[in-house]
């Protein structure tokens, strides 16, 4: 529950941190206990690279050459032994190093990432404000439109959407491949417009609130410009929580981006994990998996920090 | 804007109900939309014109009637020849009910997890939040993945899976409300007086977190209700051959050069519920003046 720290009573930022990198450090574990586990419960890779169609020697053969053939302690074992040294093993369908695919596949799914909070920023923030401050406007209405449409639609029905109307219907955009930067953008507005949505309705809520505070009335009855006021004290205030906001959607983000690269075809991070759990290549589920925890448990302490930053209470300990 | 009590309970300061405004017309016709989807879902096997997952090769990927189609086949045929309408109902049906027991089941989960943290706190709430990151740190496809190896792919195994997506949210917020109202000087009465916690909690605590929850389940179930499609879109949710809204459109995006309509009739029907049930959710959050964050 990120943001309970808010009380915090021992130990100010330090002691802050310190308890939140003890319980990332549990769920990180968990996450390598239950990657292992969960690969494992959930069905063998051979059934589904070679539809049974192997031999009982061929499938000996195979389980010795990854090390299924061992007892699950002494494979747990081994797993975590590597994976100290480093080592994440290599795929059981393409017999290549875990890391190695997953390096390639980083690229486009990176591309994808930082165009996505981009145009969430470039569009949540503005439209948030316009939402807050002209709320009667055309601009203002458009604003609450986007806010309320992404909001309700999932990924993968928006993202179909998208490609009736732009590639299909009009024709102007690719929906499938990524041979160019054409090819991002259907893919980029799927991920952004859910995200800006949110940007749109917690920028708006958290500047009505500013605007009504002591401080903005001071600014305001000392002649300061309303436009000023808003950039200059009641944005400010607001940033925490919309900072919070993106923060927490990481998940949601990269759970969305597993669907949109399945959509668009797009051969990222997302896709090779799809692929991985549909054939259970334990390898590269695992790595996933892994990886998933890491991000999402560094991503919920940025937050934290960034918290702890923008809010002086945390800080000093309040 | 008045102030009403909610009857039976002392006014907290997070739970107002305003006096009656007329409701809005984008409500009511919100409501009418969902109505009217509901009775479909309801009716499906006695108003569907034709068997859902009969498949006719004769009249493959015809549009919709309007269009120029079939005129038996009022909204088209699939790759496969079957009747869209008909299918749209039948998977309208199972979306919702996987859809509404999840979202009851993750709401009861929630709801005994948040009283539980909120009240006893200490020790408790330490192991709860400790679950809750654990579980949002893992990717939820490899818990649909295990859940359904280990349970079977059957529907009714679905149900539990598609509920612990939400319960972690109502938990959060029902853990905040229950420590706002146990703070409050009638539940220090109650325990003065020596109430045990199970009646402090079931009379004088839940009763002021049910119109929370109530938004809480109707903003909450349009998301339980996607995450059925969305997983039965990758293929792993509702498996063939039973019609689910998701599962239709993850088929029907192959044929969208061949025949749009066949993916466009599913996810009208999902944009319809949805954006209706958000408008409703919406307004009830707004009227019952719940903060949520």
């Amino acid at each position: 529950m990120a943001g309970a720290g808010a009380g915090s009573h021992v130990g100010g930022l330090a002691g802050f941190l310190g308890r939140r990198l003890f319980r990332a450090a549990i769920t990180v574990t968990a996450a390598l206990v239950l990657a292992f586990a969960g690969a494992r419960i959930s069905g063998n890779p051979f059934d589904y690279l070679y539809d049974d169609a192997l031999s009982v020697e061929q499938r000996a053969e195979l389980a010795a050459e990854f090390g299924l053939d061992r007892p699950l302690a002494v494979q747990f074992a081994a797993y975590v032994g590597e994976i100290a040294r480093g080592n994440f093993g290599r795929s059981i369908a393409e017999r290549r190093p875990v890391v190695e695919m997953y390096a390639e596949a980083v690229g486009p799914t990176l591309v994808l990432g930082a165009a996505t909070v981009a145009v969430t920023l470039l569009l949540g923030l503005p439209l948030g404000i316009v939402a807050a401050v002209r709320r009667r406007s055309v601009l203002g209405a458009m604003a609450m439109t986007v806010a309320f449409v992404g909001y309700a639609v999932p990924h993968f029905v928006l993202a179909i959407v998208l490609i009736l109307v732009f590639s299909l219907g009009l024709g102007l955009l690719p929906s499938i491949g990524q041979d160019g930067p054409l090819h991002y953008v259907l893919p980029t507005l799927t991920l952004a417009l859910g995200l800006a949505a949110a940007v749109v309705r917690f920028t708006r809520a958290e500047l009505l609130a500013a605007m009504e505070q002591d401080h903005i009335r001071t600014a305001l009855a000392k002649g300061v410009s309303p436009a000023g006021v808003v950039v200059r004290h009641a944005l400010p205030a607001a940033m925490l929580p919309v900072v919070t906001i993106v923060g927490l959607q990481v998940n949601g983000l990269i759970n969305g981006s597993l669907i949109v690269e399945t959509v668009f075809a797009l051969r990222g991070v997302g896709q090779l994990f799809v692929g991985a759990v549909q054939t259970r290549d334990y390898p590269v589920l695992q790595f996933g998996v892994i990886a998933y925890a890491l991000v999402v448990v560094a991503v919920n302490l940025m937050v934290d920090v960034c918290y702890g930053l923008l809010d002086p209470r945390i800080r000093r300990g309040g | 804007m008045a102030t009403v009590e909610v009857p039976g309970s002392a006014p907290t300061e997070t739970v107002r109900v305003r006096a009656r405004a007329p409701i809005p017309w984008h409500v009511w016709l919100a409501i009418g939309v969902v109505v009217l989807l509901a009775a479909g879902a309801l009716a499906a096997p006695w108003i569907s014109p034709f068997d859902p997952d009969r498949t006719n090769l004769l009249r493959r990927l015809r549009p919709p009637a309007p269009l120029g189609g079939h005129p038996a086949h009022w909204l088209g045929t699939d790759q496969l020849g079957r009747d869209l309408l008909s299918r749209s109902l039948h998977a309208l049906r199972t979306s919702v009910a996987i859809g509404l027991l999840g979202c009851i089941v993750s709401t009861l989960i929630g709801t005994a997890v948040g009283l539980a943290a909120g009240y006893l706190r200490g020790r408790v709430d330490a192991v709860l939040s400790v679950i809750v990151d654990t579980q949002i740190a893992l990717p939820y496809l490899l818990i649909v993945l295990v859940g359904l190896a280990v349970f079977g792919t059957d529907v009714h195994v679905l149900i539990p899976l598609v509920s612990l997506a939400g319960w972690e949210s109502t938990a959060r917020l029902v853990r905040g409300q229950v420590m706002g109202v146990a703070a409050q000087p009638f539940v220090t009465a109650a325990e003065a007086l020596g109430a045990r916690p199970r009646e402090i909690l079931w009379r004088h605590v839940l009763p002021h977190v049910l119109p929370v929850l109530l938004v809480q389940f109707t903003l909450n179930f349009p998301g339980v209700l996607l995450l059925e499609s969305s997983l039965s879109f990758l293929g792993i949710g509702v498996q063939p051959p039973t019609a689910s809204l998701g599962r239709m459109i993850g088929e029907g995006r192959h044929q969208m050069l061949a025949g749009w309509w066949v993916v466009a009739v599913p996810v009208a029907v999902i944009l319809a519920i949805t954006l209706a049930l958000q408008v409703i959710g919406d307004w009830l959050s707004d009227r019952l003046d719940v903060r949520r964050r």
